[in-house]
């Protein structure tokens, strides 16, 4: 089971990339120890949206389904949680809240799905109904401003935003601030780790193969809607898990972490990172939220206007994403000895499709 | 009785009107080169801006709104030249490359033209039938709409380009080797889409409010009904925009607004699973 980790879907199997990657771990865990708490809370912000990130390099760079609804199920989560907790009144159900929420979204998903894949809906349709949807639902809740508009007693508040649930908490104690940077630090880790380990086992292999050739595939004696189905679910429910802590982290949540201009931003983090690989979609959509948040400060529209610009520069110059493509050139040149690496060799291009 | 008929008509053409401006320049688009244009909403944008700029200016409204169209249009074909071009062979990354497009050209305009700028109000005039008053521009709309259509049918059927944009539209490599500049088509198709794009903006700008982020009011509608219309956009797009229409209508006459939308985007997502093709795979059966 373990050894799945490594595998041909997967960059950075080495010793190298190992230590380096236990080194950014041991620094990670540091971090809080030097850091005030203020920054360690930023910096939990950006932990939260890589969820999101690493579904879509699932749907999108592994099963090849071009999703543009991220922030769809990012917000049906993120609205579930509220609902549900403050349906179930905080404490420790809040941890039962996120579970569900993350459950609703992936439910979500499959009915969602059912109906592209089983339609045989591909390509840039997919991209458009999903995005359709997600358009639709931030116009839907963004007239939720009435007082009709309430499940259990939870007001939905339109634009203004959803407000007044818990943040996660164990009993009394809620878990901010520090405790809930190590938090996230271990579910990104566990997230990470066992992304790796699926895209790498038999299931991973096949969605790969549906994705370079879903006739291929099917004639090899898969059934290309269920593994589809299965990946749309999961990488959705991951944007959900993002949605929930979202709405946890802030206790508010509003219709525009659904819509325009957020829609776009799981889509240039990925492609700009390089989708076809977790690791590059981990560490490019980190360092994208970074530059964002920080420029963010002077004037959004000019991140927005920036991310733009990343998204029309990958396309044109490096369609594979930029820190894969570097990532790529840096290992190339380091081994240079015995051309093709075994690795690089096994691996399947994303393109063409 | 007859008032009552009247007024079912006017909620279809009003919605009717709506779909097939803001679809028929991404239809044309999509048909031609198999691309969806995402800043379609942004070319929009522009059609409306432009409109009221104008208007300010002093211009009548149906000349500004032809400018519109045309500034729209000629915009459309520099985007072709310089960005579109390139992704014909990978028409997924086409549809990124206009998402980033359309993200900077929105936030950009916000940054320099700022939130909302005045706006021109809809252009007054009613008429009544039996109790009931309606709003002239609607129809002027609905016209406009049904002309668009007319037009496309007549450039794409009874013209010489016409001939030619539909053998490349069929099978490009074989239109150039009889000598059709397939680029030039292509250039051109884009800005007819493009300034489609802008006319609808130009005509739907004294009804709302102008901002930045308009487009996105219409993308929706816009998508769902290239998606209905199917691949074949000559055939399809008109009747898949009278279908959303109809259930836009009744669910929008029982239910209000949202609902209307929301109903609409299920009816789309059950069509999909039901005919994968979109409509014009039936039409395009019974053709033959």
């Amino acid at each position: 089971m373990l050894n799945l980790i490594n595998g041909p879907q997967t960059t950075g199997n080495g010793r190298g990339f190992w230590l380096a990657f236990l080194a950014v771990l041991a620094v990670a865990l540091a971090y809080p120890a030097f850091a005030d708490s203020y920054d360690v809370g930023n910096f939990s912000y950006f932990l939260i949206w890589i969820f999101m990130a690493l579904g879509l390099s699932l749907i999108w760079g592994y099963g090849g389904m071009l999703s543009f609804g991220q922030t769809f199920f990012f917000g049906i989560a993120g609205y579930s949680y509220g609902v549900l907790a403050i349906i179930m009144g905080g404490g420790s159900t809040t941890i039962l809240a996120l579970v569900l929420s993350v459950l609703i979204a992936a439910l979500a998903a499959v009915v969602l799905g059912y109906f592209m894949i089983w339609g045989r809906i591909s390509g840039m349709f997919f991209g458009i109904v999903t995005l359709a949807a997600t358009l639709s639902l931030a116009f839907f809740l963004g007239q939720t401003a009435g007082p009709e508009w309430q499940i259990g007693g939870a007001r939905l508040n339109g634009f203004n935003g959803m407000k007044g649930m818990d943040p996660l908490a164990v009993g009394d104690f809620y878990i901010e601030g520090t405790p809930f940077y190590y938090v996230m630090v271990a579910l990104i880790l566990v997230v990470y780790l066992a992304l790796r380990m699926l895209v790498n086992s038999s299931v991973g292999n096949v969605i790969v193969a549906i994705r370079e050739d879903p006739q291929r595939a099917e004639m090899l004696g898969y059934d290309v809607r269920k593994y589809q189905l299965v990946t749309f679910a999961v990488g959705s429910g991951l944007a959900g898990l993002s949605g929930a802590l979202y709405t946890s982290w802030g206790q508010f949540i509003t219709p525009s972490s659904i819509g325009l201009p957020a829609a776009a931003m799981p889509i240039v983090w990925v492609a700009f990172s390089g989708r076809s690989d977790l690791t590059a979609t981990l560490v490019g959509s980190f360092l994208l939220l970074f530059g964002f948040q920080t420029i963010t400060i002077y004037s959004q529209q000019a991140a927005l206007v920036l991310m733009g610009a990343l998204l029309l520069a990958t396309v044109m110059v490096m369609p594979q994403g930029f820190i894969f493509g570097i990532a790529q050139a840096v290992s190339g040149r380091l081994r240079r000895a015995p051309a093709p690496s075994e690795p690089d060799a096994v691996r399947l291009q994303a393109d063409g499709s | 009785m007859l008032a009552e008929l009247f007024s079912l008509f006017y909620q279809f053409a009003d919605v009717f009107a709506f779909l097939i401006l803001a679809s028929a320049g991404l239809a044309i688009v999509f048909g031609m080169m198999g691309v969806i244009n995402m800043a379609h909403g942004e070319f929009i944008m522009c059609g409306a801006y432009v409109t009221v700029g104008l208007v300010n200016l002093g211009v009548p409204l149906p000349l500004a709104q032809i400018a519109a169209a045309i500034v729209a249009g000629l915009i459309g074909v520099l985007v072709e030249v310089f960005i579109v071009r390139k992704f014909y062979r990978r028409p997924l990354d086409s549809l990124l490359a206009t998402w980033g497009l359309s993200l900077i050209v929105t936030q950009g305009m916000l940054l320099v033209v700022g939130s909302a700028i005045r706006g021109i109000g809809t252009p007054e005039g009613s008429f009544a039938v039996g109790d009931y008053t309606f709003s002239t521009y609607r129809m002027v709309l609905f016209a406009c709409a049904v002309a668009v259509l007319f037009g496309i049918y007549l450039l794409f059927m009874r013209t010489r380009f016409g001939v030619i944009a539909r053998a490349t539209m069929q099978n490009a490599g074989m239109a150039q080797a009889l000598g059709a500049r397939t680029g030039r088509i292509y250039a051109v198709s884009f800005g007819i889409g493009a300034g489609l794009a802008g006319l609808c903006g130009a005509l739907y700008a004294p009804t709302m409010t102008l901002i930045p982020t308009m487009g996105a009011t219409f993308i929706v509608e816009s998508f769902v009904t290239v998606v209905v219309g199917g691949a074949n956009v000559l055939l399809g797009t008109a009747p898949a925009a009278m279908f959303l229409a109809l259930v836009r209508m009744a669910l929008n006459a029982s239910y209000g607004q949202i609902i209307g939308q929301i109903g609409m985007l299920f009816a789309v997502i059950v069509i999909i699973r039901i005919l994968p093709e979109g409509l014009s795979s039936i039409l395009a059966r019974r053709g033959r």
